[in-house]
């Protein structure tokens, strides 16, 4: 189970120090592009835990990458920066509490129902982010200043520079996949993925598998608070829409078109995902059609699905592991 | 002979309409192997579910070893020493048999929040598992994995699950379907050995198997008890000749 073939690490090593070295040579629309990626990608991985691990399929994730957002703006001074040491370990805390309630009751509930449920709580933290004074209504709130980064008197990182925050970015990426990586290889690991296998007989064997979803549950919607949180300072507001359930299916998409249960197809599926949608998009490539880009994108992923049935990131492994 | 280890008293399992079980009480005792015998349908199966927390109990209770087990989940009632091998074959068919089988010992030692270390270093849990492997006569299949495997392996398999989580009590659904006589015969040798500080429930079809390694023996007819007591007991009981229909029983040979 789960193990890093030699060509797999050194591709591995090679994206990471490509991406390192980005910022010297790309403009900044790229270098916000790419932060954005990365930031779409530790959110997949979250979902991948539930999804390619746990077998547990959310269509409800962008609740927790959407509170995580509006905890940031909302602790943050109108026209001051915000604490960073007390504003990121608040909105991954309100995810990860949001998750052990839900969790309690989503957790209840397999296959269809868990995606219908999951779909309710986000809708119902979008509704009351819609349509409440809270969050500033469907304007939502904006974040002018990105909260700051002190060590004492000493601001240790400037994440008004875009190349910085890139940088923190592409640490929390590695930081997260190095994590879950470690986390899928401990007897954690091994049970989810037995229950993600056989949930019955893991149960007969001795295994409390509702202890160790919901663990897998609290510790998913953590990280996506920590993508919320970072997309809500890169894009310097926060309004319903990231928690709205298009947001959930896109970050699942991602997933899906990567490949599930590898950790790296859903940082593959994330930069495919985004970057087929701004090629789409683009009138130079595709003129009239790319306003509807959907279209295509949805033919882009119906034929990974019947073709590539373990995602991008199953081409690689199949060349890569022979 | 000692207290039971295992007491079940007038356990009823009702589905719908249908009583699978009616006021079935069965004693385990260590250093016993208790085989539970009956046609298709007659409730063994239910009988084993019920014993092993898969499915509740319409009434009845289960007493073992201080606890109340009717209607405990089944991971509660596994960790307290109860062990089971499914008779439709139930393991995890993408993983090898290694590391079926140390799933199963990891449930003995969980070590939830060690995350930093590989579930695969654990020497504790590996030895147990090896041993498991070894004792149901798997040791050659150690690195197949499970769904290429022939489904007597796969047999083997449930067995050696049902050894790695280290059970006083065990409880064999059926264990010899489809093995093939080699592995049978070995199986049959590993549970007489296992007799000795174990409590057995054995359900067998195979009556050869049967009065083997039997201390005690049931008959169950239609979700009901017909007859209990040893092999020779049963095998002179009149009620047990007249419901298998003349004496192809009493010559040992049971196949309905
Ligand atoms: N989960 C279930 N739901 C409904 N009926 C069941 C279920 N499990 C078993 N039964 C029924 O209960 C009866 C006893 O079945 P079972 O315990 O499997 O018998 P045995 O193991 O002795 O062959 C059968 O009539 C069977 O169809
Ligand atoms: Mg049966």
């Amino acid at each position: 189970m789960n193990k890093t073939s030699p060509t797999l690490l050194a591709v591995m090593v090679i994206v990471v120090a490509a991406l390192a070295a980005f910022p010297f040579v790309g403009e900044k629309f790229y270098v916000q592009l790419v932060s954005k990626v990365m930031i779409m990608a530790i959110f997949a991985m979250s979902l991948d835990l539930l999804v390619g691990f746990a077998g547990l399929v959310s269509l409800g994730h962008a609740a927790f990458f959407g509170l995580a957002g509006y905890v940031a703006a909302l602790m943050s001074p109108q026209y001051e920066a915000g604490n960073f040491w007390t504003t990121l370990p608040a909105a991954m805390a309100a995810c990860a509490a949001f998750a052990l309630i839900t969790g309690f009751l989503v957790l209840r509930t397999s296959g269809i129902y868990f995606i219908m449920v999951t779909l309710a709580f986000a809708q119902m933290l979008f509704f009351i982010f819609h349509d409440t004074a809270l969050g500033g209504g469907s304007d939502g709130i904006y974040i002018y200043v990105k909260p700051e980064m002190m060590l004492g008197d000493i601001k240790l990182l400037d994440l008004e520079n875009f190349n910085v925050f890139y940088w923190l970015v592409l640490g929390c990426l590695v930081a997260v996949y190095l994590l879950l990586r470690q986390l899928l290889r401990s007897n954690f690991g091994h049970a989810l993925i037995g229950i993600k296998t056989n949930d019955h007989r893991m149960r007969a064997l001795g295994f409390p598998t509702f202890r160790y979803k919901l663990a897998a549950y609290v510790m998913s919607g953590a990280l996506a608070g920590l993508a919320g949180y970072l997309a809500a300072l890169q894009f310097g507001f926060v309004n319903p829409e990231i928690l709205s359930w298009h947001t959930s299916g896109n970050v699942l998409m991602m997933v899906i078109l990567g490949g599930m249960g590898t950790l790296h197809g859903a940082v593959v599926g994330a930069f495919s995902f985004i970057l087929l949608q701004e090629v789409l998009s683009n009138q130079a490539f595709f003129g009239s059609v790319a306003k509807h880009w959907q279209l295509t994108m949805g033919l882009f992923i119906i034929a990974v699905a019947l073709f590539l049935p373990k995602g991008l990131a199953g081409l690689f492994s199949r060349r890569g592991e022979k | 002979m000692s207290a039971p280890i295992l007491k079940a008293e007038k356990l009823t399992k009702r589905f719908g309409g249908l009583a699978a079980v009616t006021d079935v009480s069965v004693d385990l005792y260590i250093g016993q192997v208790h085989a539970v015998i009956g046609t298709n349908g007659a409730g063994k199966s239910t009988l084993t579910n019920m014993l092993s927390g898969d499915l509740p109990p319409t009434s009845g209770s289960i007493h073992y070893d201080g606890h109340e087990l009717a209607g405990m989940a089944s991971h509660k009632i596994s960790r307290l020493g109860i062990g089971r091998s499914y008779q439709k074959t139930n393991i995890f068919l993408p993983f090898t048999v290694f590391e079926n089988v140390r799933l199963a010992a990891q449930s003995r030692h969980p070590r939830f929040w060690q995350v930093w270390r590989s579930a695969t270093a654990f020497a504790d849990i590996n030895a147990s598992a090896e041993r498991a492997i070894v004792a149901a006569g798997l040791a050659a299949k150690r690195d197949t994995v499970a769904a290429n495997m022939s489904h007597g392996e796969q047999r083997q398999l449930e067995i050696a699950m049902c050894l790695a989580t280290d059970p006083k009590v065990l409880l064999l659904d059926e264990p010899l379907a489809g093995m093939g006589p080699a592995e049978s015969e070995r199986i049959v040798e590993l549970i007489g050995q296992l007799k000795d500080g174990h409590a057995i429930m054995l359900i067998e079809h195979d009556m050869d198997a049967v009065f083997a390694v039997a201390d005690r023996l049931t008959v169950m007819v239609n979700g009901a008890v017909l007859e209990t007591g040893t092999p020779e007991e049963v095998r002179a009981s009149p009620m047990v000749q007249q419901a298998y229909l003349g004496d192809s029983f009493a010559t040992g040979d049971l196949h309905v």
